[in-house]
C-alpha cells in the first residue's frame, strides 16, 4: 500500500492496482463545510487530470481531478446523507471513490506524504 | 494564502477581524472577513444568538434640507418609495431607479426621530455602489439640500434573537424600537450613534452607525458579551438567501425592474398615481400589465446546491430563466436559490429543471422567504 498526493490537493491510496481517492484535510479545511458532493458513476473511465467529481462548500463548488488514470469501481455511498464525513475525515471514512488503474507507472510524478507537507507547507 | 495588496480598503474594525482569526478576501475594494469559525456555525450562531458583522464597508450618507417634506421630494425624484410619509424615526427600504426603471442600487432610507434633526434623512447604500450612488444623487439634488457623506462613520451589524438584549445593556433606549424605525442614542457612552431595528439577515436585530475611531471599542464591548460572535460575509450571504431578500449585482440590477424583481412593495402606493419617480411610467405600466419574468423562490429537490448562474429549464428540457443566488440554506437544512424564470412558470409548485454541470436536477418555484422573518413588529 502506498498513498500519494497531487498539487490539486488530491490523495490516492493505492493497494493491489485499486486506488482509494479523497482530498486531503488541508483542501478540506481549505473548502469549508462540505454540503454535496457529485461523484461519478460506477464503470466509467477517466484519464489522469480529467474532472471527476465536484465537491460543494456552503461557499462554492470546487472540481476534483482524478489524480491517475482508471476505471471507477466504487463509489463512497455514505457521502450522499453525511457530506460532512468529508471535513470530519477527509483522509479516511470522508473518501470519494476508488479507481481501478490502468497504469500504475502514473504515481511517479506525484508527492508522497513527506513532499505534499512541504508543499503545504509552502503556500502558507 | 496571498496577503492583501495594498490597494485595498480597510475598515476601522480591520485589527479585530485579524485577532478574531477571520480569513479576509477582497470584497467591494475592501479587505473583508469572510468566516471565521466556518459558514455553517457562524450562520447558525446567528439565528439562535446573536452574530455580529462588519458592515462599515457599506455607503452611509444625509441628505439634509430645511424640513423633512423638502428633503423627502428631493429623494422621492430618484425612488419609487414613499419617503414623505415617513414618520419620525421611521425606516424604509427603496430603490434608486435608472430612467428605464432599472435598479442602480436597493437601499434603506431612515427620517430622523429628533426634531432638532427635521429635514435630515440617513441613507445606507451598497459598498460596491456607494460612489456611483453618491455622485447620481448630488447631481440631482435641487438647491438647498445636501448631501453629507458620512466617511468618518462605521457601521456594524448585530441580528439574531439576542441581538436587542446584548444592545439594550449598552444603550436601554434600543429596546424601545420596533422593526424598521431608529433613532440617535449614545451607545455604550458613545455620543452620536444611530441605531435601527432593521438588518439583511431575516432575524430581529440592530444596525449601529457609530462614529469611526470608536467601533472597535463598541466591536469589542459586543464581542465580550456571550451571547455575540462574528460573522462573515459567507454567513451574511447565507443568511440574506434564506430570507428571500436581494443581493445587488446579482438579484437585481440595472436590467431590472422592481416589477420583474418581485419588489411591486418597494413601490409605495401613493407614488404610483402621481409617477413622479425614474422609469415610473414603465413600471406602473408594468404593474398594470404584468411582465415577461419574474424572480421567484426556486428550491431543489436533491440535495445538490444550483449556484448563480444555473439554467432553469421546464419539464421539456427549454430554457426558461437562470438562477441568480444560490447554495446551501444551513437553516432549511438543504440547497436554496433565487432566480428569474419566465412568468408563465413562476407559479409556486412549478416543477421545473437545473442544469447543474450537464445534469437535471428536479427543482420546484418556492415560497420566500426560505427561512421565516423572525421580525419585531410592535413591542
Amino acid at each position: 500500500m502506498s498513498k500519494y498526493f497531487t498539487e490539486d490537493h488530491e490523495w490516492a491510496d493505492v493497494t493491489d492496482g485499486v486506488a482509494t481517492i479523497g482530498i486531503t484535510a488541508y483542501a478540506a479545511e481549505q473548502l469549508g463545510d462540505v454540503v454535496y458532493v457529485e461523484l461519478p458513476d460506477v464503470g466509467k473511465s477517466f484519464k489522469a487530470k480529467d474532472e471527476v467529481a465536484t465537491v460543494e462548500s456552503v461557499k462554492a463548488a470546487s472540481e476534483i481531478y482524478a489524480p491517475l488514470s482508471g476505471e471507477i469501481v466504487a463509489m463512497n455511498e455514505a457521502l450522499a446523507e453525511n457530506p460532512a464525513l468529508v471535513n470530519e475525515s477527509p483522509e479516511g471514512d470522508g473518501w470519494f471513490f476508488k479507481l481501478k488503474l490502468s497504469d500504475e507507472t502514473e504515481t511517479a510524478p506525484l508527492m508522497d506524504e513527506a513532499a505534499y507537507k512541504t508543499f503545504v507547507a509552502g503556500l502558507e | 494564502m496571498g496577503t492583501a495588496p495594498d490597494t485595498l480598503l480597510k475598515t476601522p474594525l480591520h485589527g479585530l477581524h485579524k485577532e478574531l482569526g477571520g480569513k479576509l478576501v477582497p470584497f467591494a475594494g475592501y479587505d473583508m472577513p469572510v468566516q471565521f469559525g466556518g459558514i455553517l456555525a457562524e450562520h447558525n450562531h446567528c439565528r439562535s444568538s446573536a452574530g455580529l458583522f462588519d458592515v462599515s464597508h457599506m455607503g452611509q450618507a444625509f441628505l439634509i434640507g430645511p424640513d423633512h417634506e423638502t428633503t423627502a421630494a428631493a429623494l422621492e425624484a430618484l425612488v419609487p418609495g414613499d419617503i414623505k410619509g415617513l414618520a419620525p424615526g421611521a425606516m424604509r427600504y427603496t430603490l434608486l431607479l435608472n430612467e428605464g426603471g432599472g435598479i442602480l442600487d436597493d437601499l434603506m432610507v431612515t427620517r430622523a426621530g429628533s426634531a432638532d434633526y427635521d429635514g435630515w434623512i440617513f441613507l445606507v447604500v451598497n459598498a460596491a455602489c456607494k460612489d456611483a450612488d453618491f455622485a447620481h444623487i448630488a447631481k440631482h439634488l435641487p438647491k438647498g439640500i445636501e448631501l453629507d457623506i458620512a466617511t468618518s462613520k462605521a457601521l456594524i451589524a448585530l441580528q439574531g434573537p439576542k441581538a436587542v438584549d446584548v444592545i439594550s445593556r449598552h444603550a436601554p433606549e434600543a429596546a424601545k424600537l420596533v422593526f424598521m424605525t431608529g433613532k440617535r442614542m449614545t451607545v455604550a457612552g458613545i455620543e452620536g450613534c444611530i441605531v435601527t431595528r432593521s438588518g439583511y439577515t431575516g432575524e430581529d436585530g440592530v444596525e449601529i452607525s457609530v462614529p469611526a475611531d470608536k467601533a472597535d471599542k463598541l466591536a469589542r464591548l459586543l464581542m465580550a458579551e456571550p451571547e455575540v460572535a462574528p460573522i462573515g460575509l459567507g454567513a451574511r450571504d447565507s443568511l440574506r438567501l434564506e430570507a428571500g431578500l436581494c443581493l445587488y449585482g446579482h438579484d437585481i440590477d440595472e436590467t431590472t425592474t422592481p416589477v420583474e424583481a418581485a419588489l411591486i412593495w418597494a413601490v409605495s402606493k401613493s407614488r404610483r398615481e402621481l409617477a413622479g419617480f425614474p422609469g415610473s411610467a414603465k413600471i406602473v405600466e408594468q404593474i398594470a400589465n404584468g411582465v415577461a419574468r419574474k424572480r421567484v423562490g426556486i428550491l431543489p429537490n436533491g440535495r445538490a446546491p444550483a449556484r448563480e448562474g444555473t439554467s432553469v429549464l421546464d419539464l421539456d428540457g427549454n430554457k426558461i430563466g437562470t438562477i441568480t443566488s444560490g447554495g446551501f440554506g444551513p437553516t432549511v437544512g438543504g440547497p436554496v436559490a433565487m432566480g428569474y424564470v419566465a412568468t408563465a412558470f413562476a407559479k409556486i409548485g412549478t416543477e421545473v429543471g437545473l442544469d447543474v454541470r450537464g445534469k437535471i436536477h428536479p427543482a420546484r418555484i418556492a415560497k420566500m422567504p426560505f427561512a421565516p422573518h423572525n421580525y419585531v413588529k410592535e413591542l
